[in-house]
């Protein structure tokens, strides 16, 4: 399908090969289907305090507006927002034992971003390397990332006069420079533990494995919308920490039937419809001749004016 | 008046005669004190402030727009409801100008009109919801090609250029500008091929936007084919729209229409024929995607009963409308049934994007007051550009004085019905076969401009 569209663009004349080359979409050219080699997270809920130093972190590191350090505030559930890029929910009780449990949440970095696939200008994009980033200038501000994100990660800075969709970057930039995004950079647990996801997955697995009566037996995050970057492992059912529960299939190829679409609507439309208006035209002549009309006269007043709208019937009358 | 315009005003000059149709200053001044410009007057003093409020404080000032809610009645209605009524424009200019049906001549400007104003009005909505609308023009430089919304935004553009084009026709002939006009006219086949390819294309892509949204639309309205859902019931709108419009336009528009309308009660009953069979086969589709979703057991909840309200209330009934009307040659029913679709397909859209949105949600979005303004504004401002363009230029009959260049019509056309079957492969092939079919039915001598 990926293949058809970038033709359908170029037949279109839209776009230049510039830009195409550098098209790459969420996991185009890329032979890391599973997301092996992106860098990737694994949280484990079960060794989180819920100290929430996390969430100060990221604010420092994103030039967010601190975090209250009032820990109550894990009472209450809480959503990422526009200021908050990552937040720590309690939930009192909800261990396997009856200890509280915690979980952070923020933005998942899928490998095949529903956000990054539906972004017009992709200002949302995928990065090779894993974080799911968003390049503000370039933004127009249509929300279809909201739209699109089945963990409703995008935020929106409804009250800016020049907005921005907010969200985790995946301290990118950091990543860039050879360090650990600022979160697992802080916390003191080891609930928070980086690297590649292709070997993440393999101690998160390890881990259930070696104790399934601690661990439920599911990695979230593995197939979860076709798979992301972090991963969370728990002693409870995912629900009960509020993890939204997502289908496995990757979102962007919902959508990939329908693009197919235009090449041939463009290929196929044209040609039959001017089939059809040969024959209307036709059918128009015979009719006219059988009327008892001199074929090149039908044109009316106009004498050597085109007999029809092509300009070119009016020579083939005569 | 005797101010610095007074000679633009003197009789006989351009100004007076092109804008002012013929009257002094003052006479048009006073002609503009009708009750309809006294409402006109009204929304707008409410409405354009509000889209000032809008720019100048932002969205969370002016709308209910929310994290989980982020599109609101300005996609909703202005951009989902502006494009999918516009597609009378495109239906009746290909069954005119592609499938030969002349005797539908007479509507296809009133149509091109109603469709260009349609798509400026959703580009403005959409400016008007975008958080900086003027960063639009990157999706020229930066193709996010995997986007259904770049398909739109793009197919938008085209379409409305097009759109621009077909437009000038009239606008040319108003300004009376042969050369222009002639050039255009060479053009408008392709042209005419053209709306149809984006129409196709952005009118099902329009559809296609909420694929990637499987868990937050309704199931009942979540279909792998919405995009086709949204191209067929496009073709319904736009069929719908002429009927409406073209009741409309006769009677507020009496006086601009010259003995070429005569057999607007015909073409009227002919577009019921097609409104029928469109809306009897859209009918299906959706039950279609219900058997397909398997979502049988969701019609007996109270989403179902309101999905039912939609598919039965709004499509299947005047679709029988339509198909009793057209069939008895009573307008009544036609017009009943054409206006029912309109509300039904504004309803459909309505519940993709906003009603059936979110619908697993406690706190459902309700639009703000403020929201409901701009969008009366702007269909406001589309009547008042119709209105004062409709009572300027040759839009609802042609210029006589270029009526020479045109094609000649007014050619019976016998047993075409067949020829139109082998292009039945398209939902736009669906209308003029039955289009058709009402012409053999009634055998109607001559057309709009038989001599």
């Amino acid at each position: 399908m990926k293949l058809s569209r970038r033709s359908f663009l170029r037949a279109a004349g839209v776009t230049g090969s510039a830009a195409l080359g550098t098209a790459s979409l969420a996991r185009a050219g890329s032979a890391d289907a599973r997301g092996e080699n992106e860098s990737a997270m694994l949280v484990d809920t079960t060794l989180c305090a819920g100290c929430r130093g996390c969430e100060a972190a990221c604010a420092e590191a994103n030039a967010l507006a601190p975090p209250s350090p009032e820990l109550d505030v894990r009472k209450t559930r809480r959503d990422t927002g526009p200021e908050a890029f990552t937040v720590v929910n309690g939930f009192a009780g909800g261990g396997a034992h009856g200890e509280d449990r915690f979980a952070k949440r923020q933005c998942m970095h899928c490998i095949a971003p529903a956000c990054a696939s539906a972004c017009p200008v992709r200002a949302l994009d995928k990065q090779p390397g894993g974080p799911v980033i968003y390049r503000g200038e370039r933004c127009m501000g249509c929300r279809y990332c909201m739209v699109a994100c089945p963990f409703e990660i995008p935020k929106y800075q409804y009250d800016r006069l020049a907005p921005l969709v907010r969200k985790c970057t995946f301290c990118a930039q950091r990543q860039a420079e050879g360090k650990k995004p600022a979160c697992a950079e802080v916390c003191p647990t080891g609930a928070l533990m980086f690297g590649k996801r292709g070997s993440l997955l393999e101690l998160a697995k390890g881990r259930v494995y070696r104790n399934p009566e601690k661990y439920a037996h599911r990695v979230y995050g593995e197939h979860e919308a076709g798979g992301t970057d972090w991963l969370y492992i728990s002693d409870v059912p995912f629900e009960t920490l509020a993890m939204p529960s997502v289908r496995d299939e990757p979102y962007p190829d919902k959508v990939q039937g329908a693009l197919g679409a235009p090449p041939f609507v463009m290929t196929l439309w044209p040609p039959l419809l001017m089939g059809v208006y040969a024959f209307s035209k036709r059918r128009d002549e015979v009719a006219r001749a059988a009327a008892g009309h001199t074929p090149g006269g039908g044109g009316g007043a106009g004498g050597g004016a085109p007999g029809s709208k092509d300009g070119k019937a009016g020579g083939r009358h005569a | 008046m005797a101010k610095p315009g007074a000679a633009m005003l003197s009789k006989g000059s351009w100004f007076r005669e092109k804008i002012l149709m013929g009257m002094d200053g003052r006479s048009y001044l006073r002609s503009l004190l009708t009750p309809f410009n006294l409402v006109v007057v009204a929304i707008l003093a409410v409405g354009l402030p509000v889209i000032v409020h809008r720019f100048t404080a932002g969205l969370a000032a002016t709308t209910r727009l929310s994290q989980v809610q982020p599109w609101g009645l300005w996609i909703g209605f202005d951009m989902m409801t502006g494009i999918v009524l516009a597609a009378g424009g495109f239906t009746i200019s290909a069954a005119v100008h592609l499938f030969g049906m002349h005797e539908y001549r007479p509507i296809v400007r009133p149509a091109i009109l109603t469709a260009f104003i349609g798509y400026l009005l959703a580009v403005f909505g959409l400016l008007t919801d975008l958080g900086k609308p003027w960063n639009i023009v990157m999706a020229i430089r930066y193709q996010g090609s995997a986007s259904a919304l770049f398909e739109v935004a793009w197919c938008v553009m085209m379409y409305t250029t097009v759109l621009l084009l077909e437009f000038l026709l009239p606008a040319f002939e108003w300004l009376g500008w042969r050369r222009a006009h002639e050039t255009l006219m060479k053009s408008m086949l392709g042209l005419t091929v053209l709306s149809v390819v984006f129409s196709t294309m952005h009118q099902s892509a329009l559809g296609s936007l909420f694929l990637i949204a499987p868990a937050k639309l309704h199931p009942l309205w979540y279909s792998p084919y919405i995009f086709i859902f949204f191209f067929v019931s496009a073709i319904a709108a736009g069929v719908s729209m002429l009927v409406v419009e073209g009741a409309l336009s006769h009677r507020v528009f009496r006086h601009r229409i010259t003995g070429a309308h005569a057999d607007m009660d015909r073409l009227q009953l002919g577009l019921g024929k097609a409104g029928a069979i469109v809306l009897f086969a859209y009918f299906f589709l959706k039950l279609q995607g219900v058997a397909e979703g398997r979502h049988w057991d969701l019609l007996f909840t109270g989403w179902g009963a309101w999905f039912l309200v939609e598919i039965v209330g709004f499509v299947l009934v005047p679709s029988f409308l339509y198909g009793y009307g057209a069939r008895h040659g009573k307008l009544g029913f036609v017009r009943a049934g054409a206006v029912m679709t309109v509300v039904g397909i504004v309803l459909n859209r309505l519940n993709v994007s906003i009603i059936a949105y979110n619908w697993n949600r406690p706190n459902h979005y309700v639009p703000s007051w403020m929201e409901i303004a701009v969008s009366l504004t702007l269909v406001t401002l589309g009547v008042v550009a119709f209105r004062w363009i409709a009572n300027r230029m040759p839009i609802l009959s042609e210029d006589p004085r270029f009526a020479a260049e045109e094609e000649p019509s007014g050619m019976q056309r016998p047993g075409s019905g067949r020829h139109f079957g082998l292009a039945a492969a398209g939902g736009a092939a669906l209308v003029p076969v039955a289009m058709d079919a009402e012409q053999a039915d009634l055998p109607i001598r001559g057309t709009a401009r038989s001599r």
